[in-house]
């Protein structure tokens, strides 16, 4: 127990330094990097130096119908998915928020989908959506209404998607939300009770606003998330029909890896970049206001 | 009389929320245990004679053991580097509230992988570390890292920093203090990041997509390849997504509670 008085003293950088370098190497660096390549006329399969062009790339790309419809796309296929997800995560965490027999249980199977791989998941819904053997259509058939043509045609390709995400991640806002309310003090609901108000309005009026910060959090936790899917598309559509699901990430992947546009990727990656990054910190600040 | 209905109703609701989670799991591994013939047949069938041969020809004819063992001695390598490099990193944001250093760490979570990851691919291919074990366990360090920084630091910030104060009475340096004292008390905050990073790590595709070939394929990328448009062998890729993704299903039932307060803790605490 010999003391080190200056690593002692100093443990507050010393202790946290390793893994900042580390993060700063194979992040900040990097993302830098990508930076000035979407300043160059950077293609990996041409072989020849890259020369500077300044905002070319910027000018070329930002217009391109393709990347257009990916970005409005990505914000579709967000705000939908995280909409849905908010509203039946919430209910179902209201839902099983009491004491029933078989609670221990159903909470286990809430934790299967958050933990189950995307790209497996993906390969069994792609089974799920078969137009010919999938059992999607045959639910529909037994409903009496007509079969869908799913990740098949571009029409349903992103709202069938968006039900495999739903599917996935709901359970990470009911099991947040969970957490959230078992935290509540149970007694001004209560008090609301004993002055005659019904459960609706105790949970419409009170449980549900005292629980909101909670719900905000999931539900930015899963916006973030769910502008960055990737396994998902890639392993259930890569990006088709045609280009007809392809978000900023999977063509920020095409044009990296598959054309090895690196100028072009790069700026479509920056574009990501700071679509993620804005709304963090709008959101963030959002729910500072909200939560005080 | 009201009563009763209300309860039949709130079942049924619960027996349905079940039905949708497990529905494509329990499909899966129906799937998986199908002849080709059976699961091409239309309408669906629901009853047929089980047959393993899927999963004896995964495990055969596509080196799928392999695969097995670089998923898991990449995800073990990145659990144990980020454990060394988070957990002493972990301790200082929670004991000196270094919340800006906390969030730089944390932008790795929250930013989009692809984004460094084309970077990665030039300066790996030039130092001739493409399709190796450091190439990927490098990049899943990225994952596992903020999961271990943000579960830990919250755990950190429980423990009572009067055992602190009358140990260093004692003349204990911090550093005896964080190894003797404050990790020794951490196992629960310790399996849960451990089991998260694991996960996360066994799951991801994107990084060993682009990073790996032959040599280090991971089971995910294993699995994505199976798939051959022309023609695909059902049975045998949900034999394979069965395989891939047992390891996970059975870490999380065996740890449930570590997963579940690793998954809501941050949200929560507010």
């Amino acid at each position: 127990m010999t003391q080190n008085s200056y690593a002692d003293s100093n443990i507050r950088w010393i202790y946290p330094l390793p893994a900042i370098l580390f993060v700063a190497l194979l992040m900040v660096f990097p993302v830098l990097y990508t930076t000035y390549i979407s300043l160059t006329n950077w293609t990996l399969t041409s072989g020849a130096a890259p020369s500077f062009v300044g905002l070319d790339n910027y000018a070329q790309v930002l217009i391109e119908p393709r990347f257009l419809q990916a970005l409005w796309r990505t914000m579709v296929f967000t705000v939908s998915a995280v909409a849905v997800e908010a509203v039946l995560g919430v209910a179902a965490a209201l839902l099983l928020n009491r004491a029933f027999v078989g609670r221990s249980v159903v909470k286990l199977l809430l934790l299967l989908p958050l933990v189950a791989t995307p790209v497996a998941v993906g390969i069994v819904f792609n089974l799920f959506y078969d137009p010919t053997i999938g059992l999607a259509n045959y639910v529909l058939e037994a409903l009496g209404l007509p079969p869908s043509s799913w990740i098949s045609a571009a029409s349903t390709v992103i709202f069938s998607l968006v039900v495999v995400d739903v599917w996935q991640w709901t359970p990470m806002i009911t099991l947040i939300v969970l957490a959230g309310l078992a935290a509540l003090s149970d007694e001004p609901a209560e008090a609301a009770r004993i002055d005659g108000a019904n459960e609706w309005q105790i949970i419409r009026l009170i449980t549900i606003p005292m629980v909101m910060p909670v719900i905000i959090t999931a539900v930015i936790l899963r916006l973030i998330d769910a502008l960055k899917t990737f396994d998902i598309i890639f392993a259930m559509t890569g990006g088709g029909p045609g280009y007809a699901s392809e978000t900023l990430n999977l063509i920020g992947y095409k044009y990296s890896f598959e054309y090895f546009r690196m100028g072009q990727a790069a700026v479509i990656l920056v574009v990501l970049f700071l679509v993620v990054l804005a709304c963090s910190v709008a959101i963030t600040r959002l729910n500072k206001r909200t939560a005080t | 009389m009201k009563k009763v209905g209300l309860r039949i109703l709130f079942y049924a609701a619960v027996v349905l929320l079940a039905a949708i989670v497990l529905l494509p799991f329990l499909w899966m591994l129906i799937s998986s245990l199908k002849t080709q013939v059976d699961i091409v047949a239309w309408p669906p069938k629901f009853v047929f004679s089980p047959t393993v041969q899927n999963y004896y020809k995964v495990f055969e004819e596509q080196d799928f053991i392999r695969y097995f063992i670089n998923s898991t001695v990449v995800a073990l390598f990145a659990v144990g580097v980020s454990l060394l490099l988070g957990l002493p990193a972990a301790y200082s944001i929670a004991r000196f509230s270094q919340k800006r250093l906390a969030l730089v760490i944390l932008l790795a979570r929250l930013m989009p992988g692809i984004s460094f990851l084309m970077p990665w691919y030039i300066i790996f291919s030039r130092l001739g570390l493409m399709d190796t074990y450091v190439a990927l366990v490098l990049s899943h360090v990225l994952i596992a890292l903020p999961i271990v920084v943000w579960i830990m630091s919250s755990y950190f910030e429980t423990i009572p920093i009067e055992l602190e104060e009358s140990a260093m009475v004692d003349g204990a340096s911090r550093h005896y203090i964080f190894l003797r004292i404050i990790l020794p008390l951490s196992g629960p905050g310790i399996i849960t990041a451990t089991t998260l990073a694991f996960i996360f790590s066994w799951n991801n595709f994107l990084f060993s997509q682009v990073l790996s070939m032959e040599k280090t394929r991971t089971l995910p990328i294993a699995v994505f390849n199976f798939l051959s448009y022309a023609d695909i062998d059902w049975g045998g890729v949900m034999a394979a997504s069965v395989t891939i993704m047992a390891p996970a299903l059975v870490l999380t039932m065996i740890f449930q509670r570590y997963v579940v307060s690793g998954l809501t803790m941050g949200a929560v605490k507010g």
